[in-house]
């Protein structure tokens, strides 16, 4: 139901649905519509913001923000790719306090940037950490296969 | 402006049980502002996992806390079993919810015990805590483990609970339920824990879908949500149980709500046991041979509320990545809201109020790059730096 209504607002935004069961849906969506969906969701909907994940893979660096309908128990992943030689994508911070923490730590951990982030300061490091590495970022090899 | 005073509590501080800073900027006795440092407790253990193959991530999960050492093998089982598309039996299903509920009575008991302690009130602490040993005892008889049970695996468990024991769990359970009327009594009549803990570090409802805080946090300020009913995996299905609300969202609502679980918890159990009898004998795992590629969103209500494991399998014997939200993670951000404008003496109970483990929240990696040629630290060099910090804490900013 939830998910009908959301291809349906977010024709274009939603590049592609997964739906692995009733309870588990991924939408993978354009990095430029993560706010107005994010709000709908957490604003109209009344979903649950859970965390999200950020991984390093060749297709560039993927964001999976994690979101929960508590009263069907659903999981939705928004899924987005962001650019490998310049990630940054728009912050949820001043939407809602929940993504404060988690989007510091990915910009520590993987050099992500979130655009308009109340305070991007280091989370777990305290500011004397080498600057410019990223702990969680992975080396491909030129040719683009594997890991170097 | 009138001057602020700071009042560091922490690093190491005999509040809290583990390290972690707050800055509590004051104005007389009342806390203006609050700010915390974290980063000393880092383990890494997402970047462990993912050079450990499944079977032995559980055993690494196990160690992120010591309290509630059940709930990430709980999440990480659901996350791989998602991936795996594994449906275990029953009866490992009641043995996993016998022992994720007994680690709720025992993290619970543990609390109440706690903030008893950093109210003052020392009687309850011991109480609380010398009837939680039984409960740490019936692991010992069923796990073998104190804590850290090693119970879980991909497709199951790796004891079965004999019926033969179960009877001596039901006697411990009986006299648990007993000793939790007396912390009941004692907690919920008394007037000096009424005027402590009523009407302090109120977190509104708005407050807690703002930090998306979980569990026992969210539950008192009217937010119902538990994991075990709205997601529901293991055996919370099979059994009748109902989830604990309050309204007030204050210290005294958050002790209520975990009290009156302790008694949805025992019922669990018992149900749990009840269903392993008539079971009489069964599997207690499904074999899994491989792990497909993939990804998983497995999530477990742990006693301080929803832990949540993002699974990726790229079809090898380990997970390509592995990210692991615990609960304190949200909820210890809420003190931005519960403290500011409270008395000192109250900010800290208020801080204590969410069940705080710092443990869970660091797990996090900040391995060197090893191609950045940085040095790592040696043992002069840790404790120059740990004293210019202190330094630079006193020096008032």
């Amino acid at each position: 139901m939830v998910l009908q209504e959301l291809q349906t607002s977010f024709t274009k935004e939603i590049l592609d649905a997964t739906a692995r069961s009733e309870r588990r849906v991924t939408l993978r969506i354009d990095p430029a519509a993560l706010l107005p969906l994010s709000e709908h969701l957490f604003k109209e909907l009344g979903f649950r913001f859970i965390i999200a994940s950020a991984l390093h893979t060749k297709r560039g660096f993927e964001i999976y923000y994690h979101f929960s309908y508590d009263k069907t128990g659903l999981v939705l992943n928004l899924h987005v790719i962001l650019d490998q030689d310049k990630p940054e994508i728009d912050s949820l911070s001043n939407m809602f306090e929940a993504t404060n923490w988690i989007e510091r730590e990915m910009h520590e951990l993987f050099g992500i940037d979130f655009i308009n982030h109340p305070n991007l300061e280091q989370l777990l490091s305290e500011g004397n950490w080498a600057t410019g590495e990223y702990p969680y970022r992975k080396k491909f090899k030129s040719n683009g296969e594997g890991q170097a | 402006m009138s001057k602020q005073t700071l009042i560091p509590v922490g690093p190491y501080h005999p509040l809290q049980e583990e390290p972690e800073l707050f800055k509590l900027y004051c104005e007389g006795e009342i806390v203006k502002d609050v700010k915390w440092e974290t980063g000393y407790n880092h383990r890494g253990i997402e970047k462990l996992a993912e050079k450990k193959s499944y079977d032995e991530v559980f055993f690494l999960v196990e160690r992120i806390c010591g309290i509630c050492s059940t709930s990430h093998p709980f999440a990480f089982a659901n996350s791989v079993e998602e991936i795996a598309a594994v449906e275990i039996t029953d009866r490992a299903k009641y043995i996993r919810s016998i022992i994720g509920e007994l680690e709720r009575l025992h993290s619970h008991l543990l609390w109440v015990g706690l903030a008893g302690h950093f109210l003052g009130y020392n009687t309850v602490f011991m109480w609380a805590w010398k009837y939680r040993e039984p409960v740490l005892d019936l692991f010992e008889m069923i796990t073998g483990n104190r804590n850290s049970y090693a119970m879980f695996k991909v497709g199951g468990v790796r004891r079965d609970i004999e019926n033969l024991k179960i009877p001596a769990i039901e006697k411990v359970l009986a006299l648990v339920k007993k000793k939790t009327d007396l912390l009941v009594g004692a907690v919920m009549d008394d007037p000096v824990i009424h005027a402590r803990t009523k009407g302090v570090g109120i977190l509104s409802r708005q407050d807690i879908l703002e930090f998306a805080a979980v569990g026992p946090t969210a539950r008192a300020s009217g937010v119902d949500i538990d994991v075990r009913r709205d997601d529901p995996y293991a055996a919370y299905p099979l059994v009748n149980w109902k989830v604990i609300t309050a309204e007030a969202g204050d210290v005294f609502a958050k002790a209520q709500v975990r009290l009156l679980e302790m008694y949805e918890s025992i019922s669990i159990i018992e149900q749990c046991l009840e269903g392993l009898r008539k079971e009489k004998e069964g599997a207690i795992e499904v074999k899994v041979k491989h792990i497909p590629e993939g990804y998983g969103t497995g999530h477990a209500e742990a006693p301080r509320g929803e832990v949540f494991h993002f699974v990726v399998s790229d079809g090898s014997n380990s997970p390509a990545r592995h990210k692991i939200r615990a609960p304190s993670y949200t909820n210890i951000a809420t003190f931005k809201k519960s403290c500011v404008g409270q008395s000192i003496s109250d900010a800290t109970i208020s801080l204590a109020a969410v069940d705080p483990c710092y443990c869970c929240t660091e797990r996090l990696a900040v391995a060197l790059d090893q191609q950045s040629g940085r040095r790592i630290m040696n043992a002069k060099e840790i404790i120059s730096h740990s004293a210019s910090l202190t330094n630079k804490l006193l020096q008032l900013e």
